[in-house]
């Protein structure tokens, strides 16, 4: 790079909501500083609203695809989307932490720039172009993350689901840089349009061995940042510990984001040498699918159970990265979408019943919801319905464009274990429907609050999205199949 | 908006109005529900008219696009094959209400409102002519009745409403894998649309691919019926639903089943269906035993009627993959049979159970000294349920029995057994419930049908009557409908070799059909 770079206005306004958002969060620093703490409370509503302008920047954006900062940035509809995904993500986290951190008496500006920083990274993941800047983007978010999940400092859970998650997570970017440098090494860059460029040049195409030692690397990095097995057994520690709306965060966002990168990696980077890395992923597939949906068979602990729920999550979507085409693109960028909905919506609504110390988030605590509080036990109902994936639910067609992108690659093994997988799954959500409907709730439960303002907005904008997709779900899919061709 | 809309979106709105209705108010709940159901089942009695004038093309069809990629279509229609089980199903819904009227007293706003999106959910299955729609409604009819065993059923109802939901949920998991891949291969969901295109040769299926594809849709459908050895989840289900439950369960939800491989399994996969007809029909006759013999050692008196639905429902899978008109035939009817007099027998449970508060058959007995009336009742159901002569059952079963004769006499003679021993266990229940010494707790527990009863059972024991002497208004639609799918079926070279000699087909196929035969 030229030491005299200036960027162009066009570039800076495809980075703009980044700025924004690294603007805003350091002025929350500020802020927090200089605030009384009756002012405080405008705090997480500034987060928000900068969160909702740089939703709006990045869709401005949109109109305008491009490289930015010389090539290490690609700004097309495929980051657009992702981006706006962290974004609405990181919003949610907001409405559902307010009030969560005002019971246990932490409310502080830092939490919510923590927020913001960890979703720059995440927008960084998702636009990159270039190792290097996904390297950074991982950082950038995974830091944060890792400050996010000890939040609570006072609260033991916290500090171990923090330091857990810190060491295992540097030692697996460890493994991605240290990938990144034989990627380095045997294609002379680290820019993934000129990677793909060399491994498409048959002139001098690089050593298949190395190519391939180093995308494994590399993706021993991604697959722990998704949560796929062999390297998921953080997961449900670090969610069982992290603060709730922080574990809702992470589930979601950081997954999200790492996939992105994921797919920018393996279907544009490495898609000349997709037959080194699909049958790998093809082995991780359904290796999380089974762990994530056999291990939830038998926590009781409604975190846990949704860790590794999630893990059987990102399962499906790696069945979709398997597919190796870009129905399979469109499939997993769906999948998030649906997923975070869903997802989100669940954790709020564990948030919401396990209050003060998260005292009650066995699932037992569950019990009798269905009287106790209707409306909240109807929409997460909804979530875990979703969740299972029942038609008219967003997450019925996140499944069924995924196994459709399977079937269309002629991946029919692959198809049935994942599908029987989801009857498996049916099983452990139904236990929460249980728990809530047909289990009367204990002698002298203490009665539940009606949930605040912020949770009761999160869980109508979760589960109207939830319902949106799996009724209308070519909204998005419509966005995500113009996203899923990368802009070269 | 036709009158197919109408009944099929009058339930689903009436769901969310129900959700919306005012909790500590279960009398305008019930009324709400009911008035629901009833207008549901009165207009769908206008369907009537249209389907018998010309019962071999969809009446009522609508068909939109819901979206564009995939390619999925609103598509519905209703022909002589669906018409009778749309009606059972708008019938025997405001019926269950009725039951419901003082049973349940829980959640009783939740009750009701999922009554009605039960009956959006089966409707919708009966009506879809699009795959995928097909599967939502499947998938959404499983919903509500998963609740209704959950919650409002007897001890062990959370175990039943499980596997209930898993046995289903596993099958049609594996249906999804193949309606996509139907869908991957012909670009279409819409099952009009795919049989043109398989008939004029535009989508070909490799043997082995038509046979997974059948065998993945006929697991799905299986399950349902149940096909024995995939029965186990039945008895849970049944035994532990409430009474409404099992009504809708057993005359409704299991005919899901059997309808699916009528009008899916078949039609599209001729040749696998008739590769795998072998075993399958000596599935069913096991069934046939298996379920009669079971239901004789019975000690509760709901799982000895969900025992005799195995049975019976082995006679439908029979009727089927016979493939004659008479089995056909019979086995359709058959299925509306068994939804009219099963339906009624575990209503009749329901009544006795509300009298004495329990359902082993030991902790009765003399109840025609006390509820003559009942008793009556009960017993005309039991001999329809038997397969007496006048009554529906006996045309549903001897069409069946007939069509198996034609086709390979072993398997008539082995049906057989299921029929003398379905009145083994049928008339061995009503000597141990109703007749012999009279227990004091029956004694004072037990007053005859009242008013509301005698509405809810006097239309079905009328139509037990009308179908068993009266089988020509409803035979006629099945059969137009059953000739096309015979004729896709027949058309190839199974027909020949396993289906009876010319003389006999010759009888066997109507005039009508003999023509379209000659014109090929």
């Amino acid at each position: 790079m030229p030491g005299n770079y200036m960027p162009s206005a066009a570039e800076l306004f495809r980075f703009s909501p980044e700025l924004l958002l690294m603007a805003a969060g350091t002025l929350l620093m500020i802020f927090e500083a200089i605030t009384s703490p009756k002012q405080k409370r405008g705090l997480p509503i500034f987060a928000f609203v900068a969160l909702l302008a740089a939703i709006a920047l990045a869709v401005a954006g949109a109109s305008d695809p491009g490289p930015a900062f010389n090539r290490m940035l690609q700004v097309d509809g495929f980051a657009t989307f992702f981006r706006v995904l962290v974004m609405a993500v990181g919003a949610v986290t907001i409405l559902i932490s307010t009030n969560y951190l005002k019971q246990a008496g932490h409310e502080g500006g830092e939490y919510y720039s923590l927020v913001l920083f960890s979703i720059v990274g995440q927008c960084l993941m998702a636009t990159a172009n270039e190792l290097i800047m996904i390297f950074i983007g991982i950082e950038v978010s995974s830091i944060a993350t890792y400050v996010l999940a000890g939040y609570l400092r006072d609260d033991k859970r916290n500090n171990e689901a923090a330091l857990k998650y810190f060491l295992l997570g540097s030692f697996a970017t460890a493994f991605l840089l240290y990938g990144v440098a034989w990627i380095y090494g045997t294609t002379g860059t680290t820019n993934l349009t000129e990677i793909r460029r060399v491994l498409l040049d048959p002139q001098n195409a690089p050593n298949s061995i190395l190519i391939g030692v180093a995308l494994g690397l590399v993706l021993v990095g991604l697959l722990f940042k998704v949560s796929a097995v062999p390297f998921q057994s953080w997961a449900p520690d670090v969610y069982q510990g992290a603060p709730a709306p922080v574990t809702a965060f992470m589930s979601v966002g950081p997954k999200a984001a790492a996939f992105a990168a994921f797919l920018r990696i393996t279907m544009w980077a490495f898609e000349p040498v997709k037959s080194h890395w699909v049958p790998v992923l093809w082995v991780v597939a359904i290796a999380t699918m089974v762990v994530g949906n056999f291990a939830a068979l038998r926590q009781s602990n409604v975190k846990r159970l949704l860790a590794y729920s999630s893990i059987a999550h990102a399962g499906y979507v790696l069945v979709a990265l398997t597919a190796a085409s870009k129905t399979g693109t469109e499939a997993a960028m769906f999948y998030m979408a649906s997923y975070a909905a869903m997802n989100l919506g669940a954790f709020a609504v564990i948030t919401h019943v396990a209050r003060k110390g998260e005292t009650r988030v066995d699932i037992d605590d569950f019990s009798g919801l269905g009287n106790r509080q209707p409306v909240t036990a109807a929409i997460f109902a909804v979530f875990l319905m979703s969740l299972i994936g029942v038609p008219l639910t967003g997450g019925f067609f996140a499944k069924f464009y995924v196994f459709k992108a399977a079937l269309d690659s002629n991946l029919i093994a692959l198809t049935i274990i994942g599908l029987l997988n989801s009857a498996v799954a049916a099983f452990y959500y139904l236990r929460l429907v249980v728990i809530m409907y047909m289990q009367p709730a204990p002698e002298g439960v203490d009665t539940l609050p009606e949930p605040s303002l912020g949770i009761r907005t999160a869980l109508i904008v979760c589960s109207v999205a939830t319902v949106v997709l799996g009724v209308f779900p070519s909204l998005v899919l419509d966005i995500a199949s113009r996203g899923a061709s990368f802009i070269r | 908006m036709t009158l197919l809309e109408l009944v099929l979106f009058i339930p689903a709105a009436g769901f969310l109005v129900a959700l919306l209705l005012p909790k500590d108010n279960p009398k305008l709940v019930r009324n709400f529900a009911l008035a629901v159901s009833l207008i549901v089942f009165l207009l769908s009695l206008g369907l009537i008219g249209a389907v018998q004038a010309d019962p071999r093309h969809m009446q009522f069809e609508r068909s939109i696009q819901w979206m564009q990629s995939p390619a999925i279509r609103y598509h519905i229609g209703v022909d002589g094959l669906s018409l009778w089980l749309v009606l059972l199903s708008t019938l025997l819904t405001p019926l269950c209400i009725l039951v419901s009227w003082n049973s349940i007293q829980k959640n009783v706003k939740l009750f009701y409102a999922f009554m009605l999106l039960l009956l959006a959910g089966v409707v919708g299955v009966f009506v879809a002519l699009d795959l995928f729609l097909f599967y939502v409604f499947w998938e959404i009819s499983l919903v509500p009745m998963y609740f209704l065993i959950g919650i409002w059923g007897h001890d062990k109802r959370i175990y039943a409403a499980v596997k209930f939901f898993l046995y289903t949920m596993t099958g049609s998991m594996l249906m999804l894998a193949a309606i996509i891949w139907l869908y991957v291969k012909s670009g279409s969901f819409d099952i009009p649309f795919i049989l043109d295109s398989l008939a004029k040769g535009r989508l070909t299926l490799g043997a082995s691919e038509g046979l997974w594809l059948f065998l993945a849709f006929f697991l799905a459908f299986a399950i349902k019926v149940p096909l024995f050895p995939l029965h186990t989840w039945l008895p849970d289900a049944h035994g532990e639903a409430p009474t409404a439950g099992s009504v809708m369960l057993a005359s409704v939800m299991l005919k899901l089943g059997t309808y699916g491989i009528v009008r899916i399994c078949l039609p599209l996969f001729p040749d696998a269906a008739k590769a795998s007809a072998n075993w399958i029909v000596i599935l069913a006759l096991i069934g046939i035993v298996y379920g009669a013999l079971v239901a004789m050692v019975q000690p509760n008196m709901k799982r000895l009627v969900a025992y005799s639905s195995v049975s019976h429902l082995g006679f439908v899978v029979l009727g089927i993959f016979c493939f004659n008109h008479f089995g056909m035939d019979g086995a359709v009817y058959q299925m509306l049979n068994h939804g009219v007099s099963t339906g009624a027998l575990f209503i009749l449970v329901g009544f006795l159970y509300e009298r004495r508060h329990s359902l082993e058959i030991a902790d009765y007995g003399g109840v025609a000294t006390v509820a003559p009336w009942l008793t009556t009742i009960f017993v005309i159901t039991s001999l329809a349920s038997i397969g007496l002569p006048l009554l529906g059952n006996f045309v549903g079963e001897f069409l069946v029995l007939q069509g198996a004769a034609v086709a390979n006499l072993p398997w008539a003679i082995f049906a057989a057994l299921g029929v003398i021993l379905s009145s083994v266990y049928m008339l061995w229940l009503i000597q141990r419930t109703f007749y012999g010494e009279t227990p004091t707790k029956v004694k004072s527990l037990f007053t005859d049908l009242s008013p509301r009863e005698w509405v809810i059972i006097t239309p079905l024991i009328a139509l037990m009557l009308w179908m068993g002497v009266g089988s020509g208004t409803f035979l006629p639609a099945v059969r137009s409908s059953n000739d096309q799918t015979l004729n896709l079926v027949l058309k190839t070279t199974y027909a020949r070799r396993m289906a009876p000699p010319a003389t006999l087909v010759g009888r066997a196929v109507r005039p009508d059909l003999k023509e379209s035969a000659d014109a090929r």
